[in-house]
C-alpha cells in the first residue's frame, strides 16, 4: 500500500522568516503565543509592501499614465489572491474592506436593515466574537427583528439540537456564526449551519477572522453566503479585510459606505452605484495593505494550510498534556482534533491579567481578558481566561517556557 | 509607429472628429444611458428596429467623453447595423477591438467598450436580452427626482 507522507511544516526554520523573533524582552527570546489575536509578520510581506511603495505605489483604478496602471493590477491580483484563498467563484465577488468586521457590518447594514422586521430572527451563537454578534443586535434592534443565540455545551461546542426550537418562534433571516472560535479554538460546523439555514429561507454569514490562517477555505464548499476574512491575523498588514458574498445578494444590497470610487454617476438629484466589487469600495482603498495581504495569503499557502493545520493540532495536544501538570488549572474547550491553534485556561485564584503580568516577565507573550466575547465567559462563569494560541511560527519549546511561566505564576501569586 | 502614434491612429481620430451614427433617434425603439465612472465619459444609445422587431435598422448616440470612446461608439454604430438584437446581446467585446484595432490598458478599455455595454442594456430593457455582468447590480440607486 502507497504511504502519503503527511506534509510537515518546519517551525524552526521558518521563524527565521520572522524579524520579530530576533530580539529579547527582559533579557529572554519571546514565546509569542498571542497569534490568534494578530500574527507576526514575515519578511517576505514586509519586503513585498516596501518594493510595492517603493516602485509601484499611486492610487488606483482611474489613473491613465503607467504607475496607475501598475498600482491597479497589483491591487487587483491581491482580490485574485483572497478569491483563489476561499474558493470564490468570481473576484467581483471580493470586496476589500478595512477589516473582517467591518465586512460583517458591512453585510448587518447593507443587507440587515433591508431585509430585517418584526416576526424575523437573527440567530447568532455564544461562542460568536463581539464582531459577528453586536452588529447583529443592534440591527435586530433597529429593525424590531428578534435576536437569539445557539449555546454551546460545557465542551465549547454548539448545541445544534436547540435549532428546531428557534425555527419555531419565527422565520429564521440570518444565521452567524464563526468558523473558529477565537476563545476556544473550537471549530463550529458551518456546512450544517448553512443547509439548516437555508431551508429556513435565512442567509449564512460567517466570520473565518480565525479560521482562514489555520485551515483550507472553500465557500462553495461550506455552502455560505457571506464570508468574512482579515488579513492581520494571517500574517499581513493591519488596515485589510475582505467580504466574500455571493454575487446575487450583493448585487441586490445597497452601498454600505457612500461616497469616491464606489458611483457610476453623480447628479444633483440622483446617483447611480458602481458595478461589484466597486459598489462597496467607497474612498481610497488601502492599497499597499492589500497588496501585503496577497503576499501574506501566498506565503500562508507556499507553506500549505494544510500542514499549519497539522502542526496546530500537534501543539494543542502538546500545550493541554503539559497544562495538566498545573494545579488548579481547568482548560475550556474541545479536545484537540475538533479545535484550532487556540488553548484558554483559568487558574483557580488567580486573576488571568496578573498571570499575564508573570508571564511577560518570562518573555511569555499571552492575552488575558474577556476576547471580544463576554456571552462566552459569562456561559464558563469566568470574567476573564488566559489564553495561549498558536501558529505557523510556534515551537513547542514555547509552550514548554509557558508551563515553566505557570509554575512561577503559582510560586509568586499561589 | 510610437505607441502614442497606434493609440490615436487615424481612423480613431476620423471617427472621433467625424462620428458616424451621431445624433438621436425621436421615439426610439431601444434607449440607454451609461456612464464609465473611471473618467466620467457618457453615452445615451438609440436604437430603432426593423418591422421584424428584431433586426438592428439604425443605432445613433450622443454624449461626450474621451476620443477613444467616442470614436469606439460610433465604429460600433457601423458594426451592428444590420444585424440582429440577439446577436448583438451576446457580441463579443473582440469583435469590436478588433475593429478599434489599438492596444488598450485597462482603464482605457473601459472607455473603448461603454458604448457597446450601453447599447446591451438598451436592448436588455427593450427585448430582455442577456444583462453584461458588470452592468449588474445598481439595485437602489439612488434617485431624487
Amino acid at each position: 500500500m502507497a504511504v502519503t507522507a503527511k506534509p510537515k511544516l518546519d517551525a524552526h526554520r521558518l521563524r527565521a522568516d520572522f524579524p520579530v523573533f530576533e530580539q529579547l524582552f527582559h533579557g529572554k527570546p519571546l514565546s509569542y503565543l498571542d497569534s490568534a489575536s494578530s500574527a507576526q509578520k514575515p519578511r517576505q510581506v514586509l519586503d513585498t509592501m516596501h518594493e510595492f511603495y517603493a516602485t509601484s505605489y499611486a492610487n488606483v483604478h482611474r489613473g491613465v499614465y503607467g504607475l496607475a496602471e501598475r498600482s491597479t493590477e497589483r491591487f487587483e491580483a491581491a482580490r485574485e489572491t483572497v478569491r483563489a484563498l476561499v474558493n470564490a467563484p468570481s473576484s467581483r465577488e471580493v470586496i476589500f474592506t478595512r477589516s473582517a468586521t467591518e465586512a460583517l457590518n458591512l453585510v448587518a447594514y447593507a443587507w440587515g436593515l433591508d431585509n430585517l422586521g418584526p416576526g424575523d430572527l437573527v440567530v447568532v451563537t455564544e461562542l460568536e466574537h463581539h464582531s459577528n454578534f453586536v452588529p447583529w443586535q443592534y440591527v435586530a434592534k433597529r429593525t424590531g427583528a428578534a435576536f437569539r443565540h445557539i449555546p454551546i455545551d460545557d465542551a465549547g461546542e454548539l448545541q445544534l439540537d436547540a435549532l428546531d426550537g428557534l425555527a419555531a418562534e419565527g422565520r429564521v433571516k440570518v444565521v452567524a456564526n464563526n468558523l473558529v472560535s477565537n476563545s476556544l479554538g473550537t471549530i463550529n460546523p458551518v456546512e450544517e449551519l448553512a443547509a439548516w439555514a437555508h431551508e429556513q429561507g435565512a442567509i449564512m454569514v460567517v466570520d473565518a477572522a480565525q479560521a482562514a490562517p489555520h485551515r483550507a477555505l472553500d465557500v462553495q464548499a461550506l455552502g455560505c453566503d457571506f464570508l468574512a476574512l482579515s488579513s492581520h491575523k494571517l500574517c499581513g498588514p493591519t488596515g485589510a479585510g475582505a467580504l466574500w458574498g455571493r454575487r446575487d445578494l450583493l448585487e441586490q444590497m445597497s452601498p454600505f459606505n457612500l461616497g469616491g470610487e464606489m458611483i457610476r454617476s453623480v447628479a444633483l438629484d440622483r446617483t447611480s452605484w458602481n458595478e461589484l466589487p466597486y459598489k462597496f469600495e467607497a474612498g481610497t482603498p488601502a492599497i499597499g495593505e492589500a497588496v501585503g495581504f496577497g503576499a501574506a495569503i501566498d506565503y500562508v499557502t507556499g507553506i500549505g494550510l494544510e500542514a499549519i493545520e497539522e502542526h496546530e493540532h500537534m501543539l494543542v495536544a502538546h500545550a493541554l498534556e503539559r497544562l495538566a501538570e498545573i494545579p488548579g488549572l481547568r482548560a475550556f474547550g474541545p479536545p484537540p482534533e475538533r479545535r484550532a491553534g487556540i488553548v484558554s485556561f483559568d487558574i483557580e485564584g488567580i486573576h488571568p491579567h496578573d498571570v499575564a503580568q508573570v508571564l511577560d516577565w518570562e518573555g511569555v507573550a499571552v492575552r488575558a481578558g474577556h476576547h471580544c466575547t463576554q456571552p462566552l465567559m459569562t456561559r464558563l462563569g469566568v470574567a476573564a481566561t488566559t489564553r495561549a494560541s498558536f501558529y505557523l511560527y510556534t515551537v513547542p519549546e514555547e509552550i514548554d517556557r509557558l508551563v515553566e511561566g505557570l509554575h512561577r505564576v503559582k510560586k509568586v501569586l499561589g | 509607429m510610437s505607441e502614442f502614434d497606434q493609440l490615436y491612429r487615424e481612423v480613431i481620430l476620423d471617427h472621433y472628429r467625424n462620428p458616424r451614427g451621431h445624433g438621436e433617434l425621436d421615439r426610439p425603439d431601444a434607449e440607454a444611458e451609461g456612464q464609465n465612472p473611471l473618467c466620467g465619459d457618457e453615452v445615451t444609445i438609440y436604437v430603432r428596429l426593423a418591422p421584424d422587431g428584431e433586426t438592428i435598422d439604425e443605432v445613433k448616440f450622443s454624449g461626450r467623453g474621451c476620443a477613444i470612446s467616442q470614436a469606439a461608439t460610433s465604429m460600433l454604430t457601423e458594426l451592428v447595423t444590420g444585424r440582429t438584437a440577439t446577436e448583438v446581446a451576446t457580441l463579443p467585446k473582440d469583435e469590436l477591438l478588433e475593429e478599434i484595432g489599438i492596444p488598450l490598458t485597462p482603464v482605457r478599455l473601459k472607455c473603448a467598450l461603454l458604448g457597446l455595454g450601453t447599447l446591451k442594456v438598451a436592448l436588455h430593457k427593450a427585448k430582455g436580452t442577456p444583462l453584461p455582468e458588470e452592468w449588474a447590480g445598481m439595485a437602489g440607486d439612488l434617485d431624487l427626482r
